[in-house]
């Protein structure tokens, strides 16, 4: 039960890093984005090629941080591929969505973001096969915390629950301290009133990408650390993100964190009565949950 | 001889099935503007719910009622209706991408159910055996090939005389009134959800008739035969032949069909040895681009639409509501 | 006039928000240097989409907008600011989720004098000051729209835009606005006004418009045309008669 719930919360944060970038996304650019969980796997797998890279130019970074199977290589390759993965993202809106936003309907945007959902997961299964990679092949052990009942927690587990939760710190001092985090929320509120203001919004769009593809980066990378690496890590994360953005409301930042948490957690405990083939619908469920209960999420508002 | 048309016959009796739901996404989509993410799951619903009627009974398994196909049939249908019913009372009164995360959400619980309810759907090996209609009177196999063809030629004709009967009925025209403006829609005194509900229920089960037929066919049904790409697949058909269009969605399925399987063949045969573990993923890339190069080049598709929209842009009242966005954007 | 009069000159504009369907049709106006010019006219006349193509809100299919002499026709709204031009929006004018403080440093957020100019406008707007860590939301309708002003005037602007500035007010809040408006024309910056208000709104103006149909009909000062009776009756006729 209680382990059940640790893991949970370990997704949850993992869940809530994803789920940002898209409830802004979806908010601004007011299209459900099926291909943004694939930034999960671009920044996994772009991590392991610099980690590889740097590992071989600097030897000595192979050494690992204390009892982590986390090397400098890898702490490194995550900040690497954090940058990598963002302007990744305004690439890929420059060269779909943004051409097709100038001359089509919302629906056509959800349709590419299918396609290159499909393409990206299908080129990284091209160049790095199907089969699940690790970054590290040393067996990383799990600390005993109590006996009775039995609770196991990994290092790499804790440090990636204070990672994510560092990085979701500092977005939330940028929000609420910087010229720049008020022109973002202003823009998810009123994205006319914010350009009469000053704010020019495909910037702004630009720059939610670059946040949104390095955040989605680094929980691609807490979740290959943890579990492993798979070309279908992305397509995994479509629903609970979609599940976290739809719970929080969207366009909450604060929103999608909680229900990234809240999605982690319910997937963690359904598997106290649930088998583990299940556990992918879990989100699904939630959504329909929320679609009935509280149809613009905890924190959402009616638009239009 | 007989080979080739033996393989023609499958191939087309193949295409057919998937110009038949292609139909069914015509009219959710093309027509009516609603977004079905997950085709794959109307189309499993028709496979296994025509199965578990009319399939024979495993032992440790529900189902395997053994119903005649004339049952079975039209209950695999019911069954992709139900759900559509169920996903469309929850979804079509909000956001519009709402439907296309719940139905990407419904394929992917369809997907677990049908992967881990070994008890209801044999799991993964799936469920084998499924009496063929008229397969005992035919007897020889490549006759039987031809007659199946027929069978699915001729429900393909109904479907598509059908739906073009019904798009060009009052009740199309406010099909489309409602895809391009919703509010013009409503003050025809017409109840735009309802309306909804009913094209997304009626697409949803033609993607069922699709479905069953296919079980039909090959008498066997896996969960690997309903893999997430048959969406893109349909998709890639409709956008191809031209959505709004039932003669494009026919045409797009037939050459998307044909793509898919050439690609597949050339692939096998002369792509080096170190590409082959790779084909299936090459084949998705491809259909991924088709659909994004599609958007990006053709957005009308090989046969556009031939009744025009009534406003100068899709939609342009009430999807571009992000309207301050555009106009201020564009340099 | 002469030209270096002019804050503010539209010259046969057309605009509309979809293309080959213009609301606005060759609409000119002048707005002088330190004046509070109104314009007034029937619903669906175009008045807010006027303001709206002023402010790089709405395309304009053709004609021009000179700022100050020099065209500012088809530059973004959001760069309007740093030319001297402010837009205060009908309603949602503030940002509900940000604090009073942030909407300002929103404002002020590509200026030099940041920190000074803040406090210049907390001197000059004092309930402001007194609430600037609340959310902007918790304000009453009078001290949003106050807000608003104050957002506008941040960039110190020549020429203020405003689109119904007293609609939703109490008639206490509404003169307030629209004093302020007047006011303000003291201190160097030249106003654009559309107000549904119509007697209010010619009691502080110097100059009106009247747009009917997407193109203006009549205009003078603004005294003459509340007195005007041919005027009065068909232009504001429906008001009067509908007012007991």
């Amino acid at each position: 039960m209680i382990q059940n719930l640790l893991d949970g919360i370990l997704t949850g944060s993992i869940v809530s890093l994803g789920a940002i970038g898209l409830t802004l996304i979806m908010h601004m650019l007011r299209f459900a984005n099926f291909s943004y969980a694939e930034l999960l796997g671009i920044g996994a797998y772009a991590a392991l090629v610099f980690d590889r890279m740097f590992a071989a130019l600097a030897p000595v970074l192979t050494a690992k941080v204390g009892p982590l199977s986390l090397t400098l290589a890898l702490a490194l390759s995550v900040f690497v591929a954090m940058v990598f993965t963002g302007v990744t993202a305004i690439i890929i809106d420059r060269l779909v969505f943004k051409r097709i936003r100038e001359k089509a309907d919302a629906l056509s945007m959800v349709f590419a973001s299918f396609g290159v959902a499909l393409i990206v997961r299908n080129v990284i299964t091209l160049v790095f096969g199907l089969k699940a990679q690790l970054y590290s092949n040393d067996i990383a052990f799990a600390v005993v915390l109590s006996r009775d009942p039995l609770l196991l927690v990994k290092p790499d587990q804790v440090f990636v629950l204070c990672a994510a939760l560092a990085l979701m710190f500092a977005l939330h001092l940028v929000l609420s301290r910087t010229t720049f985090g008020y022109a973002l929320r202003a823009v998810a509120e009123n994205s006319s009133l914010a350009q009469v203001t000053g704010v020019r919004l495909s910037t702004m769009v630009n720059m939610v990408w670059l946040i949104g593809g390095a955040l989605s980066a680094a929980a691609g990378v807490f979740y290959a650390l943890t579990n492993h690496l798979s070309p279908a890590m992305g397509h995994n994360f479509v629903l609970p993100v979609f599940a976290a953005t739809i719970v929080g409301g969207i366009g909450s930042v604060y929103g999608a964190v909680l229900g990234g948490f809240i999605v982690g957690i319910a997937s963690g405990l359904a598997l106290l009565v649930l088998p583990s083939g299940y556990i992918p619908a879990m989100p699904f469920l939630i959504i329909l949950a929320v679609l009935m209960i509280r149809p613009h999420g905890l924190f959402g508002e009616a638009r239009e | 001889m007989i080979g080739l048309v033996s393989y023609l016959a499958f191939f087309a009796t193949m295409a057919s099935i998937l110009a038949i739901a292609t139909l069914g996404l015509n009219l959710q989509w093309g027509n009516t503007g609603l977004f079905n993410g997950g085709v794959v799951a109307f189309f499993g619903a028709g496979a296994y719910g025509t199965m578990l009627l009319g399939g024979h009974p495993e032992t440790g398994q529900f189902g395997g009622f053994q119903l005649p196909f004339v049952i079975a049939f039209p209950g695999g249908v019911l069954f992709a209706g139900l759900i559509a019913w169920i996903v469309g009372v929850l979804t079509l009164r909000l956001r519009h991408d709402y439907l296309a995360i719940a139905t990407f959400g419904v394929a992917v619980a369809f997907e677990a159910v049908t992967r881990n309810a070994e008890w209801l759907t044999g799991g993964a090996k799936g469920m084998r055996g499924f009496p063929r209609p008229l397969e005992a009177a035919i007897g020889d196999n490549f006759l039987y090939g031809l007659f199946f063809l027929g069978l699915v030629l001729t429900i393909l004709v109904a479907v598509y005389v059908g739906l073009e009967r019904l798009a060009h009925s009052p009740y199309g025209r406010v099909l489309r009134a409602i895809r391009e403006d919703e509010v013009a829609a409503r003050s025809l005194g017409k109840s735009p959800a309802r309306l909804r509900l009913e094209a997304f229920i009626a697409g949803s089960m033609i993607m069922g008739i699709a479905g069953g037929l296919y079980t039909a066919f090959y008498a066997f049904v896996s969960p690997q035969d309903l893999a997430p790409i048959l969406t893109f697949q349909v998709w890639a058909m409709l956008i191809v032949g031209g959505a709004g269009n039932n003669r494009g969605a026919v045409l797009g399925a037939f050459l998307i069909w044909a793509a898919w399987t050439l690609s597949g063949f050339a692939l096998s045969r002369f792509a080096p040895a170190a590409l082959q573990l790779h084909a299936g993923s090459i084949q998705y890339i491809l259909i991924g681009l088709v659909i994004v190069g599609m958007l990006l080049w053709r957005p009308q598709g090989l046969l556009p639409e031939r009744i025009r929209p009534t406003l100068t842009g899709k939609g342009a009242a009430r999807t571009s509501a992000p309207g301050e966005f555009q106009g201020g954007q564009n340099p | 006039m002469s030209e270096t009069g002019a804050a503010l000159r539209v010259e046969k504009l057309v605009a509309g928000y979809v293309r080959d369907l213009p609301i606005l049709r060759d609409v000119d106006l002048t707005l002088r240097r330190n004046a509070l010019t109104a314009i007034i006219g029937p619903n669906g006349a175009g008045k807010s989409t006027l303001i709206k193509a002023i402010a790089g809100l709405v395309p304009v299919s053709s004609g021009t907008v000179k700022l100050g002499g020099r065209e500012i026709t088809g530059i973004r709204a959001d760069e309007m600011g740093a030319l001297g031009m402010a837009y205060v929006p009908q309603t949602d004018n503030i940002f509900r989720t940000l604090t009073i403080r942030q909407n300002l440093l929103l404002a002020l957020r590509k200026a030099q004098d940041a920190v000074t100019r803040l406090g210049e406008l907390f001197a000059l707007f004092a309930p402001l000051a007194a609430k600037q860590d609340e959310k902007a939301g918790a304000l009453s309708g009078g001290q949003r729209q106050m807000l608003a002003v104050a957002m506008a005037l941040a960039r110190r602007p020549q020429v203020m835009l405003m689109d119904e500035p007293s609609a939703g007010l109490s008639p206490k809040a509404a003169q307030e606005v629209l004093e302020l408006a007047r006011g303000l024309t003291t201190q160097g910056v030249s106003i654009l006004l559309v107000e549904q208000n119509v007697r209010a709104a010619l009691a502080v103006a110097d100059h009106c418009y009247i747009l009917a149909e997407g193109r203006n009909q009549v205009d003078g000062p603004a005294a003459a045309i509340l007195n005007d009776p041919v005027v009065g009756e068909i232009y504001l006729g429906a008001r009067r008669a509908g007012s007991p």
